[in-house]
């Protein structure tokens, strides 16, 4: 295997003495010497304000902005750059969709349509619309494994259906959803697709143009690229007829003293400085992925979930949620040790340095749902090793024997 | 850091064998706390009786800083006056935010002196303080409507 920790130097460093077996990725990745080189030498040498002056500086960043947006689209295949939107995150881009679109198109018969598997993001803001809209949520249920399944999704989508939105990879137990059918099922019904690719874009082959959903949502920093910056997909019809969400700079056409008209899409989203810096790292991120290869980091993510899963077994207090089966599962695994808390399980694997999250990973309901309180989660990208997985496996060893119970 | 000197023999046996982890049927004030950004949540009982705290109990789930720190917490506050609970939540505060080192006062916190080290944690320390939080807001109201 190619030793990619190589392009990060974060990971070679030493903490009290040994590095840090990095196992946090689904929560931020680290970025390679790639991406810190760009953004460095856009600052050095092209940094300005784009859209806006006729010199040079901010001729180029202009250039690399809309490059990139160029860039992104081609990465997701998506069929115009204009249906690219640059956003914070994806937690903007979700609430963008809920206010600009959701706010202004729902009313008291309609039903929006959530899977209990959701992050907050793509909760709390649609729990706002529906309280000033009068809009019903409905979740899509899940089996013991956290996967949802046809005959529930069947059975909740109707005719007054009008937004389905979910996971494509699920955060907390690392379920690939099957976003082809809901997609189908939601066109059949005329209800707007609104997928959070946040896990999923870094980790797998996503691709607009067969998968066709009305909006697609990502962040930058979970591929390699600064927290910061974040992508909204939008169909260019659904985009067109929606109200800006932010207002301000740069997303005009006239401005009089009571009424403006706005810019077209997808200026009328973007108001205000971009974060142009952010957009540079997020283009050398999409160039280093796929300089690698998306394919190939789904390789190496398989063979580091199926060794991951195979030595987490061995250990008899640990349980695994999800089950056997990883032909849907992707990049991730929720997991508890018996008689102790995942804070501290996380707390004693910090010790060793190995780093994993620990909690209800910003999705309480999935949680309460699965009859959790809380979980540790070990997250993966291409640049982990089996070696890491091993630390993690060793610390796991030694947790119960911290608090005082037999191992 | 040592991990000895977080998860100490005292918090082990406290998280273990949480003596004071039993729901009360009779309180007449239960407070829930909750650590959002982790999911702890503990419920607090109190049995008040004009101003003596005459039992305590908790319930629900978190982690052992969090479990062991309420229960030390409630053997010390059994008992006890408000006043008196309402002085040793002010120490054991600023222990944790060190900003208290006179060791007559410390005293006072009995056990619970033992978690000074989680200060040294930032990340945990929400944990160890959430109980002790959960009782002064509990207090207050039962002030407010004696």
């Amino acid at each position: 295997m190619k030793d990619y920790k190589a392009d990060f130097k974060i990971l070679k460093q030493k903490i009290n003495g040994s590095t840090i077996a990095y196992l946090d990725n689904g929560a931020t990745t680290q970025k390679p010497l790639q991406v810190i080189k760009a953004i460095e030498e856009y600052n050095k040498l092209y940094n300005g304000s784009p859209h806006r002056g006729a010199h040079y500086l901010s001729v180029n960043a202009t250039k690399i902005y809309e490059d990139t947006r160029g860039k992104v689209a081609k990465f997701i295949g998506a069929r115009n750059s204009r249906e690219i939107i640059f956003t914070k995150n994806a937690t903007e881009a979700l609430n963008l969709i809920a206010y600009s679109y959701g706010m202004n198109n729902l009313n008291a018969e309609d039903e929006i349509l959530l899977a209990i598997t959701n992050h907050h993001s793509n909760i709390v803001p649609w729990q706002i619309i529906a309280k000033k809209t009068g809009a019903k949520i409905i979740y899509l249920d899940c089996d013991k494994n956290g996967q949802i399944y046809k005959e529930d999704i069947d059975k909740k989508i109707n005719k007054n259906t009008k937004i389905i939105s979910l996971s494509h990879l699920t955060n907390v137990f690392g379920m690939v959803h099957p976003i082809e059918y809901i997609i189908g099922k939601g066109r059949e019904y005329s209800a707007i697709t609104i997928i959070d690719g946040a896990q999923s874009v870094p980790h797998m082959k996503v691709d607009i143009g067969s998968l066709k959903p009305d909006f697609l949502v990502f962040s930058g920093h979970k591929m390699l690229a600064s927290m910061g910056i974040g992508v909204l997909y939008g169909k260019l019809e659904k985009l067109e007829e929606m109200e800006p969400f932010l207002s301000g700079g740069d997303m005009i056409e006239y401005v009089d003293l009571y009424e403006t008209s706005f810019h077209e899409v997808p200026y009328k989203f973007e108001a205000g400085t971009q974060n142009v810096e952010g957009v540079v790292s997020l283009s050398a991120a999409i160039d280093y992925i796929e300089n690698i290869g998306i394919e190939n980091i789904e390789t190496i993510e398989e063979e580091l979930l199926k060794y991951a899963l195979k030595k987490l077994k061995e250990n008899k207090y640990v349980e695994v949620y999800g089950g056997e089966d990883l032909s849907n599962r992707k990049s991730l695994l929720s997991f508890n040790v018996k008689d102790v808390h995942s804070h501290d399980v996380a707390t004693i694997l910090d010790n060793n340095n190995v780093a994993i999250r620990a909690g209800h990973h910003c999705a309480q309901p999935f949680i309460k749902h699965m009859g959790l309180n809380s979980t540790c989660r070990a997250s993966f990208y291409f640049y982990n090793t089996f070696e890491d997985i091993d630390r993690l496996v060793d610390s796991l060893g030694g947790v119960r024997g911290v608090l005082g119970y037999g191992s | 850091m040592d991990l000895n000197q977080i998860y100490t023999e005292l918090i082990r046996e406290h998280n273990k064998n949480p003596i004071n982890k039993i729901k009360m049927l009779d309180a007449t004030i239960s407070e829930k706390g909750h650590n959002p950004s982790c999911g702890d949540e503990i419920i607090l009982h109190l049995k008040v009786k004009e101003d003596t705290i005459v039992d305590a109990s908790f319930s629900g789930i978190g982690c052992a800083i969090s479990q062991a720190s309420t229960s030390m917490m409630i053997d010390l506050i059994r008992g006890k006056k408000i006043d008196e609970a309402e002085k040793i939540v002010d120490i054991f505060l600023k222990m944790i935010r060190k900003e208290i080192d006179n060791k007559e006062e410390l005293e006072k916190l009995g056990d619970a002196i033992f978690l000074k080290n989680i200060s040294n944690m930032p990340v945990r320390v929400k944990c160890g303080v959430l109980s002790w939080h959960t009782l002064k807001i509990a207090l207050e109201k039962v002030k407010e409507d004696n």
